[in-house]
């Protein structure tokens, strides 16, 4: 058999060139302090939420089961790489872990909260997704919740203070918390274009058709809910070493509604549609700020709105491409369809 | 002696406490059961006749009585009008869109009463004067009594009606099958209003009992209390009457005990944890009945 996919290579090149530029122009920003700390911090949020966005979009969007605890697996890795890069610094002046570059650290902690909401994705997945639409919404709110009761009464959290002094490396490795978000997007996408991605949403379209044409329906439903995880766990943790404390009310299930808006509003199985969502609404809150005090009730309104006419979401499944944009431009058909890497939002 | 009475009080605790959750689990079921929707808002609509009561009596300075039953109407009406606007339309949308809706009017609500009164919370009248009686060494507040004594009518009061009537007929008629029972002349969207003005009625009698036991209203009050009750109706057997009233006394023991005996942070956490037991080992719930999936 011949292969009859096009890869679009042009447009590929034109993404991978425009997150370079974007990560050029962002850091001689910081550099030449054209961006302020206050900006910063907004970006900051920006990354986390796409890679939340993201990663829930694939349990949501593609896999088509809604599940309400996305926060609970976002305190998992932000508790634990938090405790983890805590541990190293408090350790005694120059041991061996210590005398390590920091990025390194900040990627291995990250990389360990994410892993550790994984296996808490497998081990709630394995249960819940058993079953499916409101008992699984049920179901993972439920496990968000005692995530969090258990979070807040643990020990080595910190108990109902919170976790305090957690080293800031989010801000000092700025770069790296642009390049995590972007490897998170394309990883996403490649998941998501692949024949694993193919499954997951066949599972969405008819899980019994799917059932019958040999798709381990469990398995995938699994796979996709512990690699959401894994990404809400690499997010929580870019976010604790942002915010450097970490509160007993930072996870609660409002935080797993604003994602889950996010999604929804963004496109339900659109990876672009997801970013542009948190770019939006993530800048727009802190834009309007007396606007932030009316953000939930315009949040809920135009959530049923949305669903009642529209209920997709609000880009449905269209993937923004920035190669068909310029072809559309200058008047060319290239037909190539590809995300375009958070083009030129920012 | 004093661990037995104890023990035996925190019983009472958690009848008390089991019967709200009994009367808002009804109102879950009943929806549940006639359009397969999870109405998260339904948590929300204890909160909206808290509110409308505590108005009443403050503001109006009516007696409880008439506080409750004007609570009572317009969280009936609040239901009729949520479902014609928000549930309607998406009657015969995929599951997910309508739990988002259902999400999204929770929300609303929350964040509307937020923005209106806002999140502090208000001290709600002890307006319930009714004599406490003595069991043995037990005390029993009026309150108490009149919690269990009033949801246990309602619940008698609500079975009869499903069971007995003809309006209750057809609202069985429309949870077996919508389009058949339209085929035998049930007006379906009248059931299905009825339905959601009775169940949120029920929430707004739950909302003046809870606030007459725990005098504090505030927003966010609800949404808890509404899962809880969730819980319950799940582990009774999601559209089943008495399901939901063993649902809730055994989600309201639990809870109470577990307070007293393990840890009052944890007590939430095994709320969940039995949905989450219930749901893997017996999905249908202790009353339901396995139905295979049709294809």
């Amino acid at each position: 058999m011949k292969q009859t996919v096009k890869v679009p290579w042009k447009a590929y090149i034109l993404n991978a060139v425009c997150a370079v530029l974007i990560f050029v122009a962002l850091s001689g920003m910081i550099s030449a302090e054209v961006i302020d700390k206050y900006i910063q911090g907004i970006i900051m949020l920006v990354f986390i939420n796409i890679i939340l966005a993201v990663s829930l979009n694939l349990t949501t969007g593609f896999l088509g089961q809604i599940a309400l605890g996305h926060a609970g697996f976002m305190s998992i890795g932000a508790y634990s790489s938090a405790i983890l890069t805590k541990f190293i610094k408090d350790l005694p002046e120059g041991s061996f872990l210590q005398s390590l570059p920091p990025q390194l650290i900040f990627g291995v902690a990250l990389l360990f909260g994410g892993l550790l909401a994984a296996v808490f994705g497998l081990l709630v997945g394995i249960p819940a997704l058993r079953l499916k639409g409101d008992y699984l919404a049920i179901i993972t709110l439920g496990f968000g919740e005692i995530i969090r009761v258990v979070m807040e009464n643990l020990e080595i959290t910190g108990g109902a203070q919170g976790l305090r002094s957690i080293p800031g490396y989010s801000t000092k490795y700025f770069g790296m918390c642009y390049w995590i978000t972007i490897l998170s997007v394309v990883f996403m996408y490649m998941l998501v274009r692949s024949r694993h991605g193919r499954a997951i949403m066949a599972i969405r379209e008819d899980d019994i058709a799917s059932e019958a044409v040999g798709i381990p329906n469990t398995y995938y439903k699994v796979a996709a809910f512990s690699i959401a995880a894994f990404f809400a766990g690499v997010a929580g943790g870019i976010y604790a070493h942002y915010l450097r404390i970490l509160g007993a009310k930072t996870f609660n299930f409002t935080r797993s509604i604003e994602i889950i808006v996010i999604v929804v509003l963004g496109g339900m199985g659109s990876i672009t549609g997801s970013i542009v969502a948190a770019i939006v609404l993530t800048v727009l809150p802190e834009a309007l700020r007396s606007f932030s005090d009316y953000r939930m009730l315009a949040y809920s309104v135009a959530l049923i709105i949305v669903m009642i006419f529209k209920p997709s979401g609000l880009f449905g499944r269209y993937e923004f491409s920035l190669a068909n944009i310029i072809a559309k431009i200058f008047g060319k058909k290239t037909g190539s369809k590809k995300e375009a890497v958070e083009g030129g939002v920012k | 002696m004093d661990q037995v009475i104890m023990f035996l009080k925190q019983v009472i605790n958690g009848v008390q406490v089991g019967s709200i959750y009994a009367l808002v689990a009804l109102g879950y079921t009943m929806v549940y059961g006639i359009v397969k929707l999870l109405n998260f808002a339904h948590g929300d609509f204890i909160m909206v006749g808290a509110y409308i009561s505590l108005f009443a009596m403050t503001g109006a300075g009516m007696p409880i009585w008439l506080a409750a039953i004007i609570a009572v109407a317009g969280c009936a009406l609040l239901g009729v009008l949520t479902e014609k606007i928000a549930y309607k339309p998406l009657r015969n949308s995929p599951k997910l869109s309508v739990l988002i809706t259902a999400i999204a009017v929770s929300l609303l609500l929350e964040n509307l009463f937020l923005l209106l009164f806002s999140s502090s919370p208000k001290p709600y009248p002890n307006a319930i004067n009714f004599p406490s009686i003595d069991v043995g060494p037990i005390q029993v507040s009026g309150v108490t009594l009149m919690t269990i004594l009033l949801s246990a009518v309602s619940m008698i009061a609500l079975q009869l009606f499903v069971k007995k009537t003809r309006m209750g007929r057809a609202m069985r008629a429309v949870s077996e099958d919508a389009q058949a029972a339209t085929l035998m002349g049930v007006s379906v969207n009248k059931t299905i209003s009825l339905t959601f003005a009775i169940g949120s009625g029920l929430s707004a009698i739950a909302a003046v009992m809870y606030c007459s036991a725990y005098p504090m209203v505030e927003p966010y009050m609800g949404s808890m209390l509404g899962l809880k009750a969730f819980i319950a109706a799940v582990l009774g057997g999601i559209g089943i009457i008495p399901g939901a009233m063993l649902g809730g006394f055994v989600i309201g023991l639990i809870e109470s005990l577990t307070k007293a005996y393990i840890s009052s942070q944890l007590a939430d956490a095994m709320v969940f944890g039995i949905l989450i037991v219930v749901l893997l080992v017996k999905p249908a719930g202790i009353f339901g009945k396995n139905v295979g999936e049709k294809v």
